[in-house]
């Protein structure tokens, strides 16, 4: 799960990780009226007014204005709010603006890339950063693997302040400076431990003229997984930033990903859904979606599926491609049958049955008179869907 | 031959009273697995329906000590599941295999640095994987048995349904499988694929491989330069997801091409670059093997 800038730095703050002072708005007028009390807070006149969006990339579209004084600032509101941000992350119908934050402007003396992630090669998490703040991460990592410095995270002891010191010392942090970056790393991997995060991104961390550590944005994702930890972070959820689609697919615990074709797919298991679009593709067609029905899916959760797929007006056919382990055949034949009897059905299917208690889901099939082209193999399947599709259009 | 699981295998089912844990337990004694005990907390004593003649017990323990238990199996609900993977491995089970899908990676970062210090010699499959085949003698996990044929290729794979539909492609073109080990689909994970490369490598019952790997990570492009150096055994693969868009979370927690890293091309370049065949498409993964042997 993702949150926006925002809602990151709050949860920062809350830890004591220090971010510069700034103010949330859902409207111009609530933009507007936060410019003078943040201006009053921080004691400064520049400030700064930032999209929110989840995209990164914002600065270079546009989303991002440094005002000198309240009448700039307000123009930019009025500018960004409700504006079609179009990143290199959000595709080129971009992204509609509806949220905004207001911030203090700041006196830079040097910016910095700190992200926190896991290591999959060693099984930990590991801290990243460089003094290349600012700049693609990527393009550093590419060119310049060398002025990237990691340290792993010991699971035993958490983030040590001596890895802070040596951080410092790699990324030309020096003096008094020294013990702020010390002070704010305890309290930034704290927050990654508690909150189950899997990528945490600060770019840029600053230092300011006035002698200050803090981080100017805030990147934050949650691990899936873990989210019954984490029920308060229900609340933080955009739907704008959501797929219609997806949110219903979320409320059936269905793993679900829009994608731009017309094929819809219905498969168990991520390896095989990720392959059956591989497959779709390979005979000329494109699938619609990614939906990994999952395991342990019982015949509601199978029609769930089966109703997200057909009420997609993009669908023009239907592969439902099932090899049954701990999802049983009958279960899927049993959701299949139900959503059909709800909502009909208009488009071609195809469906290939394999495993676990594959004669029974046949038979179910069979004697639900459902018009159904039934497939062989999986070649089989994506042959026909994809000539279905075709035919349909 | 073969690796893992076979006739020695004496299993414990933790989780034997909830509907996964019950319903595949019935289907491995079917199987012919010899499951000699069962465990869920507060359920000791207690009669699972279908399985009278399998002892339950509320600790792993005891499973061990009573029933003589070597290797467990874990369908434990995600919030539990690290506590019974350590359970187990301090009850002194050599194997454990944890088919449980959805389990934070904050806790198995913790279960991987125990075991790794505390339990050396225990080994982890999973989690979020199908289990471990060896067919005609044991079954640990959730794949159907059925299309499984007993024989000389060995399977590792990190997707669960993927490894039926390979299994069953071979065993229609008469290449049976010595061991299928599905290695799970989370990032962090015990056995991955130079372990299981490993094992087939050494296993006098395995005469050929065949791998199934996907996007996200990079520990196909390390078995890639593993295999080219250590295995002289005829190897064939597979990568799912060369269509996947990059940042999406495919399903699988590990299945997400970010940063511009773990793409299904570089790691199907890194492959072919050790010598080994790619099948083009999911249907052609029975047949690039048998191409590879012919």
């Amino acid at each position: 799960m993702k949150i926006h800038e925002y809602q990151g730095k709050q949860l920062l703050r809350k830890y004591g990780v220090p971010v510069p002072v700034g103010i949330p708005a859902m409207s111009v007028e609530d933009a507007i009226a936060a410019i003078p009390k943040v201006q009053e807070q921080a004691g400064t006149e520049v400030v700064v007014v930032k999209a929110q969006i989840h995209a990164g990339g914002r600065g270079k579209g546009g989303g991002v204005k440094v005002a000198k004084n309240r009448a700039e600032a307000e123009e930019a509101v009025k500018k960004i709010f409700g504006m079609q941000l179009v990143t290199k992350q959000t595709g080129p119908e971009g992204k509609k603006v509806q949220r905004l934050l207001v911030e203090q402007g700041l006196a830079l003396d040097h910016e910095f890339y700190l992200a926190m992630l896991l290591d999959r090669g060693i099984g930990r998490v590991i801290v990243m950063a460089s003094a290349e703040g600012g700049m693609d991460i990527e393009e550093v990592a590419e060119k310049h693997p060398e002025k990237i410095f990691k340290h792993a995270i010991d699971p035993a002891t958490g983030w040590m302040d001596w890895q802070s010191r040596l951080l410092a010392k790699q990324l030309g942090i020096t003096g008094k400076l020294v013990n702020e970056l010390v002070k704010m790393m305890g309290p930034l991997t704290k927050c990654y431990e508690e909150m189950d995060c899997s990528m945490l991104e600060l770019n840029p961390l600053v230092t300011t003229k006035d002698g200050r550590v803090l981080t100017l944005d805030a990147k934050i994702t949650f691990d899936d997984n873990a989210m019954f930890r984490h029920k308060e972070l229900e609340d933080w959820r955009d739907p704008n930033e959501e797929d219609a689609s997806e949110q219903e697919a979320k409320k059936w615990d269905l793993s679900y990903i829009s994608l731009e074709g017309n094929i819809g797919c219905m498969v168990n298991g991520a390896g095989l859904a990720m392959s059956t679009m591989d497959i779709i593709k390979y005979y000329g067609g494109a699938p619609a979606n990614f939906l990994d029905v999952g395991g342990g899916a019982t015949a509601e959760k199978v029609t769930a599926a089966f109703k997200i797929i057909t009420t997609d007006p993009d669908v023009k056919a239907i592969f439902v491609n099932i090899f049954g382990g701990i999802m049983k055949c009958d279960t899927i034949a049993e959701g299949v049958i139900t959503a059909v009897k709800e909502t009909g059905l208009k488009v071609p299917l195809v469906v290939r049955l394999e495993g676990t208690n594959v004669e029974l889901g046949k038979k179910m099939l069979a004697d639900s008179k459902l018009n159904i082209i039934a497939a062989d193999n999986m070649a089989d399947g994506a042959q026909k869907v994809v000539k279905a599709a075709k035919e349909a259009r | 031959m073969s690796v893992l699981v076979g006739y020695d295998t004496r299993l414990v089912v933790q989780g034997m009273s909830g509907s996964a844990g019950a319903f595949h337990a019935r289907q491995m004694v079917e199987y012919g697995t010899r499951v000699v005990a069962g465990v869920t907390p507060g359920k000791g004593g207690a009669k699972v329906e279908g399985l009278e003649k399998v002892p339950m017990f509320d600790t792993v323990r005891e499973a061990v000590e009573k029933a003589g238990a070597n290797t467990s199996v874990i369908y434990v609900p995600p919030p539990f599941a690290a506590d019974s993977i350590l359970e187990a491995a301090a009850a002194g089970i050599d194997l454990v295999i944890a088919i449980t899908e959805g389990i934070p990676a904050r806790d198995m970062v913790k279960v991987k640095y125990v075991l790794d210090h505390d339990y050396p010699q225990v080994r982890l499959v999973g989690p979020n994987c199908p289990g471990v085949i060896t067919p005609g003698q044991c079954k640990v996990g959730i794949m159907p048995g059925y299309i499984h044929k007993p024989g000389g290729v060995g399977v590792v794979s990190r997707s669960g349904t993927l490894t039926y539909e390979v299994v069953g492609q071979l065993s229609a073109l008469g290449l049976g499988q010595s061991t299928a080990i599905g290695i799970g689909g989370d990032p962090v994970k015990g056995t991955d694929f130079i372990d299981a490369l490993k094992l087939f490598a050494d296993d006098p019952g395995t005469s050929s491989i065949f791998m199934i790997g996907e996007i996200g990570g990079d520990s196909e492009e390390r078995a890639a330069a593993f295999i080219k150096e250590n295995v002289k055994k005829p190897v064939a693969a597979f990568i799912g997801g060369q269509t996947a868009p990059p940042g999406k979370r495919m399903g699988h927690a590990g299945a997400i091409i970010s940063g511009g890293k773990g793409a299904a091309k570089d790691k199907i370049a890194a492959l072919q670059a050790a010598g080994i065949a790619v099948a083009a498409t999911p249907a052609e993964m029975g047949s690039t093997l048998a191409k590879v042997l012919a």
